[in-house]
């Protein structure tokens, strides 16, 4: 594992100019050495993204390099914008002529980002926005965190909605779920969030850009672009008449609810015949995968539950585990925010345990297994 | 029979009432902007971007495609819009508060990358949907729901001049100023208009028209009144004219 700081990006930018020969708009066969955000940004482009607009923040600042880079490449729009407001908004923008964008930041530009978040889901935009998340509150630091993870599930913004956010825990799983990002924001009209840490965001694995099976999308019969034949279109999320926002707010969450039955991504590793299962996400169950291994090898039934999607949680999956499991641990680079929908999924029936940091920090397997040991013993 | 018709409503306006109280500018700004997109033929290739603001509602009485944009953002969206479909013509309709507030970050920006967009900028002097509230073009002593005492320069600050700030940027290709107070000022601002859509046609880059409105409601005067204002209190302020053409 890698952890590149700031000052090796003059490396970087050498490395990136030669590698950019070899990297075209299609799928790649041969795996490449890569950073998670670069990971990103490639997938991104593979999938169709033709506008991006970002605003410099470490940890994520390779993802709006190499878009830099490669976005003018294949003639499509990079801008760095003054201010993550401005970002955002360009997205809505982009969206709503149809055109699939992308932003990106890390926690204190995320936060900035919210007032266009909410409008998109208001308005029913499609928009991929990736938090490479570091430690807060505030300024906080540069290092990984996972304490974003209340604001990325529970909407975020204001008003009444939800994003799907989709969490990778490899390099090559960031690419993945780029891809579905963009369909599933597509399909669903629907500001979709990438969630990742500093620490996937600057490691460097092979990765493979594996196209997913195209899918059926609806025409967008919304887009604006000129009233040409037809009749004018607005984009817009005021609804000041008596019960019309309320209707609009259940159209939204009808979609939320068809997103919760058909869109839960999860892993399960080691779980059927686990007394004590650990629930992880991004890095941090990289880390438990290990522990799960370790203390396998001395005879614990010890499982380890992934959620992929962070919303929709996957709350049924938790709740059948609870049949076979003794116990749950939440392990998380915060101080318990997930812990919360693995209660809210476990709903009573079974102890909820929690282990986690917050500075900004990456969790080792050594401090994860050592309290999981005394948790089994006691 | 020869067709006398020397007035109607331009195609670009839906034939609806508008929700603006008597006197007020936007009405008028509406009119001018759709008689200049009818005459320029661009209407099908227009795409409006709406304030948060007393013109919320633009999209309602347009007669094309309008987006709503969160308060101050419409310069970020327009970019946006703007750089994917260059053939699109893009214009933003923008109060003080909106433009010259929350939003001059995005105006600035938009401004000086000299994104290739129009901008048509309201200015009433005062936040009129939120109730009469000071904005950045309130005028010294006015009084408004959040200056009870009159605007004072040294408390508030002078009233920003947006147009004599952004006409040094070189991203910015057209600055005017009109005022939709009597006919032949409403004459002179429909050019400006025409112009400032006419250079986003040709390639030019950043085009604005501010355009000095009234807000009777909220400045506590009648229609008339407040014509007469903008001629002996507004004008002399901002003063009216180019204040930037490259062409
Ligand atoms: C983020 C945000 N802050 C504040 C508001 C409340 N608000 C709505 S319109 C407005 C000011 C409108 O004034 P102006 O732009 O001058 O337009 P006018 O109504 O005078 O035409 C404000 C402050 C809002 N909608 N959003």
């Amino acid at each position: 594992m890698l952890f590149r700081s700031n000052n090796s990006i003059l490396w970087l930018l050498k490395f990136r100019i030669s590698k950019f020969n070899i990297l075209k708009t299609e799928a790649t066969t041969e795996p490449i050495l890569i950073c998670g955000n670069e990971a990103i940004g490639e997938a991104a482009i593979q999938a169709g993204c033709l506008a991006y607009f970002g605003y410099p923040i470490t940890p994520q600042n390779e993802l709006t390099a190499y878009m830099a880079a490669r976005m003018p490449e294949e003639g499509r729009v990079f801008i760095q914008s003054e201010s993550e407001l401005a970002a955002i908004n360009m997205v809505f923008g982009a969206s709503a002529l149809g055109v699939r964008a992308m932003t990106s930041s890390s926690s204190p530009g995320i936060s900035l980002k919210q007032e266009g978040i909410s409008y998109l889901a208001g308005c029913e935009l499609p928009a991929v926005i990736v938090n490479i998340s570091r430690g807060g509150p505030g300024l906080g630091n540069i290092g990984p965190a996972q304490s974003d993870y209340f604001q990325a599930t529970r909407g975020g913004g204001h008003g009444d909605y939800r994003t799907p956010v989709l969490a990778g825990a490899s390099v090559q799983e960031l690419a993945d779920v780029t891809f579905l990002a963009f369909d599933l924001a597509d399909r669903y009209r629907t500001p979709v969030l990438i969630l990742g840490d500093g620490i996937l965001g600057q490691m460097m694995e092979p990765v493979k850009f594996i196209h997913p099976e195209p899918v059926d999308l609806e025409p967008k019969d919304w887009i604006l672009g000129g009233a040409k034949g037809r009749p004018p279109r607005v984009v817009k999320s005021l609804f000041l008449g008596t019960g019309a926002l309320d209707a609009h707010n259940r159209k939204l969450q009808e979609r939320y609810r068809i997103i919760r039955e058909k869109e839960v991504r999860c892993e399960a590793y080691m779980t059927d015949d686990a007394e004590l299962i650990m629930v992880a996400y991004g890095i941090t169950a990289r880390l438990c995968r290990e522990v799960v291994r370790n203390l396998r090898r001395d005879g614990h039934k010890v499982g380890l539950f992934r959620p992929i999607t962070l919303w929709p949680f996957p709350s049924l999956k938790i709740a059948e585990l609870c049949r076979t499991a003794k116990r749950f641990l939440s392990v998380e680079m915060s101080y318990g925010q997930m812990v919360d929908d693995v209660r809210l999924a476990v709903n009573g029936k079974l102890p909820v345990e929690f282990f986690g940091n917050g500075g900004g920090e990456i969790l080792t397997v050594g401090e994860i297994e050592e309290y999981t040991r005394e948790l089994i013993s006691s | 029979m020869k067709d006398s018709t020397i007035y109607q409503r331009p195609e670009s306006l839906q034939d609806v009432p508008t929700h603006y109280c008597p006197g007020c500018g936007h009405g008028t700004a509406h009119r001018l902007i759709a008689e200049v997109i009818d005459e320029l033929g661009i209407r099908e290739r227009t795409v409006g971007i709406a304030p948060v603001g007393c013109a919320v509602l633009a999209y309602d009485y347009f007669n094309f495609d309008v987006t709503e944009a969160a308060h101050g953002r419409p310069p970020a969206v327009a970019t946006g819009m703007k750089r994917v479909r260059p053939e699109l013509i893009i214009f933003t309709y923008q109060g003080d508060g909106d433009l010259a507030a929350i939003g001059i970050a995005e105006t600035i920006h938009a401004a000086n990358r000299g994104e290739k967009i129009t901008v048509i900028f309201v200015n009433n002097g005062i936040y009129g949907m939120t109730g009469g509230q000071m904005a950045p073009t309130t005028l010294i002593d006015q009084k408004t729901a959040t200056s009870p005492l009159g605007r004072s320069f040294q408390n508030e600050g002078p009233p920003l001049k947006v147009c004599e700030m952004l006409a040094p940027l070189d991203g910015t290709a057209y600055i005017a100023r009109g005022a939709l107070n009597k006919p032949a000022n409403i004459l002179k601002a429909r050019e400006y208009i025409k112009q400032a859509f006419l250079n986003q046609i040709e390639g030019r880059r950043f085009s604005l028209v501010e355009l000095l409105s009234a807000c009777p409601t909220y400045w506590h005067l009648t229609p008339g009144d407040s014509m007469k204002k903008i001629t002996e209190e507004v004008i002399p302020n901002f003063p009216l004219g180019v204040i930037k053409d490259e062409r």
